[in-house]
């Protein structure tokens, strides 16, 4: 049932090649604010990979019985469903983490890469399918934010993995650079949400350029900019 | 740069020529400053112009530019200047390279290099350090502190301990400070009669420094390198605003001469709003840009947290800029208002 290749591609098509930040440019609300470390970029994604896979194949099973016209809200009730579950799992097991986060987690829902998913992929293809496009597409998002995260914290705080006392109550943040390291503070403030994520955004391009001159292929188009949140 | 109509009549004037009357402009400037606080601030120019020069030349060769071209134009130059001169002068070196590297990579390269950027390179430099390092961006040395130079590079290439003890808030921030704590008792003047920070008008030696970068800038406007709009709508903008205030409440509000000469009101009007690429291009337009950049200017430096805020009023206008130029185009000759 489950085709090796498929999967490969609906893998390399959410971890790389449609990958959600950097390429779809969705969901950048939750990207660029709750990316200050690493530990909350990666925790909002976990919660996003749970809505997204278990959305995605809970829909594609329901898909023959939902009637087309109201299909978005039916869509949206089943994640709004799910996350609400994540936000009182978080709540009950995570307190220190779920205050965090705070208001981005109910507000996944409103990630337009969670719909995106369901209208895009799951409401066509069959359960198991749409089950992994949902997590590897969290995984992109995971390895994006994790990043993006992670660099932040490490040019504004010289620090990684601040918070993950939240998580696991034995480990510790790293601190990365020297202890009297001044912290460039505007990389954690908004703007270096921007600054950060647009060097990975060419980083990405760049990589595939020189991927597609080496193949001697023509040039991928351009990513487009812009998205919702 | 400037996008006329016709008749053209041709200049002799090139981008290098431009940059480097502004550079020998901010001279007088640049002398009373060491005058003031010693050569410091040679080695914080020094600094920022090699930083600035060796960012330039890196990312010209990155993005495959010629080299000699965009180097020899004197624009690197320009921005690491303005930066070492609106940056605290006994602040650490890496503070300064901060700065020049942000200017010159981000603000101005990868937007698309001269002519291109849409925000005034050293203004962003400006802006990311004091929002990075509020503290370090507000020490400033208390002029008449007499400091020998080998402590002076103690200070710019050594640690920190030494600077709090040898650093104060600029006028306008010991004026803010000193009205807020005296909760409507204590007044502009009684701030004032304190001469060790004020001096004569807006700051004991500070207002020469202006004083001679209004010179430079007057000798640019006479070279017909800047216009008179820019400057002259900035500091509009200021006397408009602080003037009202002033003559509404001239306890809690400090006269419009004091605000002229005290933090980069002179080094804005004439060497920052007139930035021929991030600024304004038509006649009309520079009028609203400055009148617009001396309000916000005033009203963050008197009403904000920040020490000064021109630079976030610059940067504010330079978003505005292409609605501005929209909506102030000159009419085409023979045409009737753009109709």
């Amino acid at each position: 049932m489950i085709n090796w290749t498929e999967t490969r591609d609906i893998f390399a098509n959410g971890a790389w090649k449609q990958n959600s930040s950097l390429v779809q440019m969705l969901g950048m609300c939750p990207t660029l604010a709750i990316t200050t470390s690493l530990v909350n970029g990666a925790m909002l994604s976990l919660a996003t990979i749970f809505v997204m896979s278990l959305s995605g194949f809970v829909v594609s099973c329901l898909r023959n019985f939902i009637p087309h016209e109201i299909r978005i809200p039916v869509f949206i009730m089943i994640a709004a469903a799910l996350v609400t579950v994540v936000d009182l799992v978080m709540a009950a097991y995570l307190p220190d983490m779920h205050k965090i986060l705070g208001i981005f987690i109910p507000l996944i829902i409103t990630n337009c890469l969670v719909l995106a998913r369901i209208e895009a992929f799951a409401a066509k293809k069959d359960a198991i399918q749409s089950l992994l496009d949902g997590a590897f597409m969290g995984v992109g998002m995971l390895w994006t934010l994790g990043m993006l995260g992670g660099l932040r914290e490490l040019i504004g705080a010289g620090t990684l993995f601040s918070g993950i006392d939240a998580v696991i109550p034995s480990l510790h943040a790293l601190q990365l650079l020297p202890e009297n390291y001044p912290g460039l503070l505007v990389a954690i403030l908004p703007p270096g949400a921007f600054i950060v994520l647009a060097f990975m955004v060419a980083a990405r391009n760049w990589i595939e350029a020189t991927r597609a001159a080496r193949a001697q292929l023509p040039m991928p188009a351009p990513t487009s900019a812009g998205g919702c949140h | 740069m400037n996008f006329t109509t016709p008749p053209y009549l041709s200049q002799n004037i090139s981008v290098q020529r431009v940059m480097l009357r502004v550079l020998v402009a901010l001279l007088p400037g640049i002398a009373v400053y060491v005058w003031l606080i010693g050569p410091a601030i040679l080695v914080q120019i020094g600094l920022a112009t090699l930083v600035c020069l060796l960012a330039e030349a890196a990312m010209l060769k990155v993005l495959k530019k010629p080299l000699a071209l965009f180097l020899g134009d004197g624009s690197a130059i320009v921005t690491a200047w303005l930066i070492a001169l609106s940056f605290p002068p006994l602040g650490p070196w890496w503070l300064i390279v901060v700065g020049c590297l942000f200017a010159i990579v981000i603000a101005k390269h990868l937007y698309g290099g001269l002519g291109q950027n849409p925000f005034n390179p050293a203004m962003v430099a400006f802006a990311i350090c004091i929002v990075s390092f509020p503290a370090l961006m507000s020490q400033w040395p208390p002029v008449g502190l007499k400091t020998g130079f080998a402590d002076q590079l103690a200070l710019i290439f050594g640690h920190g301990p030494l600077l709090d003890a040898m650093s104060s808030a600029t006028p306008l921030d010991a004026m803010k400070t000193a009205l807020k704590l005296g909760e409507g008792q204590a007044t502009v003047a009684a701030v004032l009669s304190d001469a060790s920070t004020f001096g004569r008008v807006a700051g004991r030696g500070w207002e020469w420094v202006s004083a001679a970068y209004l010179v430079g800038g007057l000798w640019l406007w006479q070279r017909k390198v800047i216009g008179w709009q820019l400057p002259m709508s900035f500091i509009a903008g200021i006397v408009l605003v602080s003037g009202g205030l002033w003559l509404w409440n001239p306890g809690q509000f400090a006269s419009p001469l004091f605000h002229l000469f005290s933090g980069a009101s002179m080094l804005g009007a004439f060497f920052i709003v007139t930035d021929p690429v991030s600024g304004c291009t038509t006649p009309r337009g520079k009028l609203i840009f400055g009148l617009a950049a001396g309000v916000i200017a005033y009203l963050i430096r008197v009403f904000g947290g920040y020490p000064d805020g021109v630079a976030f009023a610059v940067l504010l206008l330079n978003l505005c800029v292409p609605l501005i130029d929209l909506y102030t185009q000159p009419p085409i000759f023979g045409m009737k208002d753009g109709k």
